[in-house]
């Protein structure tokens, strides 16, 4: 099948960057989105140009490492898929797709179509994670947990962290995955004596990065390749409300959000 | 605080609940469901007019008569008013802010039209509170009669006769139900309610009750514009 790839590129973050259109003739139906950019690229590179860049891992859609825009459109037209799982017999023959990076001040660009992450990474340190006693591992079925309970968690664990979320947001908003986070550690037991701290020490660093607001509208949840409820926002909006009225002290630090690559020498 | 080694970056004081995201919505929600309560009450009132001149004058006597109370009703909408559009301009100022580079081309896949439109709807219908204000209840602005103080009736039926306020109240009642639409449920989201079983049903109801009291304030002045109240 023939397409047009119609390409964000930009050399670096402070390079102006702009729309390249590449004519695909012989596009396989049964690529994966990704595969498609690979023959782009092996193209590319015969030709002597510089190949697109773009984040990939476990091309299985359980890594988070992969996405951008398909025609305004976070990981594509397809429902609960990443652009690694998305092949391309879903596009018709001939079709236009413009393919751009998720756009956020909190993403700060870093080539074509990779954004830099780190932000959702300060937000997991400052508090997605549970504190545990190091030595023997405890026994199984230690701690009973009934089958909805950890379903309800396991909805949530599914966040993978790709940023579909904050890109398909008009707002740019990292609710939906900080509230994932929040909610799949605190409906659990082991994550229940530290659900307080944890709700506003993740609500803290993620109002200290520059992300927008949740305005409830449900964009995020529509995107995400793992179709996290927006019932996770209001899980976080919970617990943040109730750590906040309970709170004996401000204990709770942010760290500031480091957007360089390196602070000391110039790459 | 102690000295930075390699791993620990630049420390800094949590925001505060009003200086999070989070606390300003939770705060809009809170001061909507007030608002919100206003609409109801102001909505059952106002309907009294089909029950003639007699009936909506009494009413408006009798809420000029509980004097203090009134002041104290008052205060509370003003300051939920000036918090709930302090949080909305703050916030939309930094959603603005966190995409300075926007998208050549952006879907929305998921989303109501009614939550899309709630920057439009919310100033459109403060500027027609505002109208409203001044031309039923100080009667600044009171087109084709005279404003009468105290004849509540006079003054609603003379005022919807003039074509263009009754078409600009219809206009603006119908983005309050909009809005209403979207932040009824929302306000719900943003202190932390959602269920998979009772949110769907909240939606729903959302849009009736939105619906209801649309058709309940319009029902006025088409009623006057159709002679049905004179």
């Amino acid at each position: 099948m023939k397409l047009t790839l119609k390409i964000w590129r930009q050399k670096s973050r402070n390079d102006k960057g702009q729309f390249v259109t590449y004519t695909m003739n012989d596009v396989n139906p049964e690529m994966s989105m990704l595969e498609c950019l690979d023959v782009l690229n092996e193209t590319l590179i015969e030709k002597g140009e510089e190949p697109v860049a773009f984040e990939h891992d476990c091309r299985e859609g359980i890594c988070g490492s992969c996405g951008f825009m398909i025609n305004g459109v976070a990981h594509g037209p397809e429902r609960a898929t990443t652009v690694c799982q998305l092949t391309m017999r879903h596009f018709k023959d001939g079709q236009e797709l413009v393919i751009e990076p998720w756009r956020a001040k909190a993403f700060p660009q870093i080539k074509d179509l990779v954004v830099d992450r780190r932000a959702f990474d300060r937000i997991i340190a400052s508090g997605g994670y549970v504190s545990i006693s190091t030595g023997n591992a405890t026994d199984g079925n230690t701690h009973l947990i009934g089958k909805d309970t950890s379903d309800r968690a396991m909805d949530a664990a599914a966040c993978i962290g790709c940023g579909a979320c904050v890109a398909a947001c008009p707002n740019a908003s990292a609710a939906l995955f900080t509230g994932a986070k929040i909610a799949h550690l605190g409906i659990l037991p082991q994550g229940k004596p530290e659900q307080d701290r944890r709700a506003r020490g993740m609500v803290a660093q993620l109002n200290t990065e520059p992300f927008g607001s949740c305005t409830n509208i449900g964009e995020c949840t529509g995107a995400c390749p793992k179709e996290i409820p927006l019932e996770v926002i209001s899980v976080m909006n919970r617990d943040y409300i109730r750590a906040s009225w309970k709170k004996r002290d401000d204990d709770v630090r942010t760290v500031r959000p480091v957007t360089d690559w390196s602070l000391s020498s110039k790459p | 605080m102690s000295a930075s080694t390699a791993v620990t970056a630049d420390q800094n004081r949590a925001p505060g609940f009003w200086q999070s995201t989070n606390g300003k919505k939770a705060v809009m929600a809170v001061t909507g469901a007030i608002m919100f309560l206003f609409i109801i009450g102001h909505v059952a009132g106002n309907l009294q007019i089909f029950e003639g001149p007699d009936k909506l004058n009494a009413y408006g006597h009798f809420l000029h008569s509980i004097g203090e109370i009134l002041w104290v009703v008052r205060v509370v909408l003003i300051a939920s008013v000036i918090l709930h559009i302090t949080a909305t301009v703050q916030l939309a100022l930094r959603n603005k802010a966190a995409r300075p580079v926007g998208y050549s081309r952006k879907q929305a896949i998921n989303s109501s039209y009614a939550s899309r439109t709630m920057y439009w709807s919310g100033p459109i219908v403060l500027v027609f509170i505002i109208f409203h204000l001044l031309q039923f209840t100080a009667g600044y602005i009171h087109p084709g009669s005279q404003f009468i103080e105290g004849d509540v009736y006079h003054n609603v039926v003379a005022g919807f006769q003039v074509w263009w306020v009754s078409v600009w109240y219809i206009f603006a009642v119908s983005l309050l139900g909009l809005h209403l639409r979207h932040g009824i449920w929302s306000a719900f989201q943003s202190i932390g309610y959602n269920h998979p079983r009772h949110t769907p049903l909240l939606k729903k109801a959302a849009l009736i009750i939105a619906l209801l009291i649309t058709l309940g304030y319009i029902s006025i002045p088409i009623s006057v514009l159709l002679g049905l109240v004179k």
